[in-house]
């Protein structure tokens, strides 16, 4: 069990400004993140697009705000727990206790959901039936790659995922690589790669193809795929993969007791606290009159919930406001020596 | 101002007036159509406002940007007549349009 005052649960550009604000009031907290990079939307959706809203940066990438956020908690040494998902939480007592999907728990005063639109997921196949075969030959990762040693894989999608593993697999298995389009989005190196493999006769490549069917009882067996003009090709596949990219979704949040709208949680704008004592949300997730949904919102809101977890984390004391540039208190927490 | 006609899954169809300038996603978010869920806000990032356009629409609108049919790639179901309505911004010109949604996004 891991004790800290304050558990975020979401490593993107708001959960990381909110480790900040806690951190100069001196409390103590930990973050949770499904994906396995730090970042959030930012990282994952557009590391390259150009934002121009944040004040006083006339212009980053989603890559380098995030780097930048990361630089300015350096101090507090705060530990990311990355491809966790938060699954339960409940109350004990005066506690907060949270359990992930790998069975990590924490105990705290207060938790901070700062969660954007829910958790990254692998988008999967639409096809019907697929799903008793997902996590045995259907899989949207690579975890051993050994498995697929000698086997014949069919890997579906036309970005890097798809092309570096339909690669990367080349070498030890018979891969069949399928694709919406004629157009791969990958990186050009990449996509030159796999059509020399082609022509080597070490891929083979279908484009305008999309899955249409699966057969098989215990194991699957042939698959179907449908080219744009409606007609059907028949592969003989041990695996399966889909690499189309990851979609949020709200996942356990709405099992936890709070007050939903639409995907939101509605909060007070006096400290973004929810209708549950001691959670907070922050950022997208959370909604109030006039809410935007913009980062700069979402580092407000972040400031608000960190000081309403004062209480919580230290109860005897009372919450002095101060600002950066001039308390001592902060300074050496922050570790800036004078 | 143009209307455009949203037709969910269910075979449910509205029509609605959406002002000149918004994006046909938008119209739908602000009038609580299903089966549109934008989660990235209309930055071309999600795929989770795919629409199916009515065939006979898809020469008469803008051609697909740069990064659209990426997009579509990640979605759910796309075909021929696929778009993101994020990128499909109301004028006069697109009056009378039609647009089903898929059986879901993603």
């Amino acid at each position: 069990m891991i004790k800290t005052d304050t558990l975020i649960i979401g490593a993107g550009p708001v959960g990381l400004f909110c480790v900040h604000q806690l951190g100069i009031i001196g409390l103590k907290c930990e973050v949770v993140d499904n994906l396995d990079k730090i970042g959030g939307q930012c990282i994952e959706l557009y590391p390259d697009k150009p934002i121009y809203d944040i004040p006083a940066v006339p212009e980053c990438t989603g890559e380098e705000l995030t780097n930048n956020l990361i630089e300015q908690i350096k101090a507090f040494k705060t530990n990311f727990h990355l491809n966790e998902r938060v699954e339960e939480i409940k109350k004990v007592e005066k506690k907060w206790i949270t359990k992930t999907n790998k069975g990590t728990e924490f105990e705290s005063s207060s938790i901070i959901i700062a969660a954007g639109v829910g958790s990254f997921e692998p988008r999967k196949f639409s096809t019907k039936e697929i799903d008793k075969f997902e996590g045995k030959q259907i899989l949207y990762s690579i975890k051993d790659k050994t498995v697929f040693k000698d086997k014949t894989v069919c890997i579906f999608g036309g970005g890097d995922s798809a092309l570096d593993w339909a690669i990367e697999l080349s070498n030890t298995s018979k891969v069949i690589l399928v694709h919406r389009r004629d157009d791969f989005r990958g990186m050009q190196a990449t996509v030159d790669k796999a059509n020399q493999l082609k022509k080597e006769c070490k891929i083979e490549i279908y484009t305008k193809y999309q899955l249409d069917s699966v057969q098989g009882k215990e194991k699957i067996e042939i698959i179907n795929i449908k080219h744009d003009d409606k007609s059907i090709k028949e592969i003989k596949t041990d695996y399966v993969l889909g690499f189309f990219g990851l979609i949020m979704q709200l996942g356990p949040i709405d099992e936890w007791g709070l007050n939903l709208d639409k995907k939101t949680i509605p909060v007070n704008t006096e400290n973004f606290e929810t209708n549950k004592e001691g959670i907070f949300a922050i950022g997208d997730i959370c909604s109030y009159p006039g809410k935007l949904k913009l980062i700069l919102s979402g580092f407000h809101e972040g400031a608000l919930a960190a000081r309403g977890c004062f209480k919580y984390a230290k109860p005897d004391e009372k919450y002095r406001f101060e600002f950066t540039t001039s308390s001592k208190a902060i300074k050496s927490r922050l570790g800036v020596k004078e | 101002m143009p209307k455009i006609t949203y037709i969910e899954i269910s075979g449910k169809f509205q029509t609605i007036e959406v002002a000149n300038g918004l994006s046909v996603m938008e119209g739908a978010v602000q009038n609580d159509i299903q089966g549109i869920d934008a989660d990235c806000g209309g930055s071309m990032a999600c795929a989770t406002c795919h629409v199916y356009v009515k065939e006979e629409w898809l020469d008469k609108l803008p051609k697909k940007e740069d990064g659209e049919e990426d997009m579509l790639d990640m979605a759910y179901e796309p075909k021929k007549n696929s778009r993101l309505s994020c990128q499909l911004i109301v004028s006069d010109e697109l009056d009378g349009l039609t647009v089903s949604t898929p059986s879901k996004q993603g």
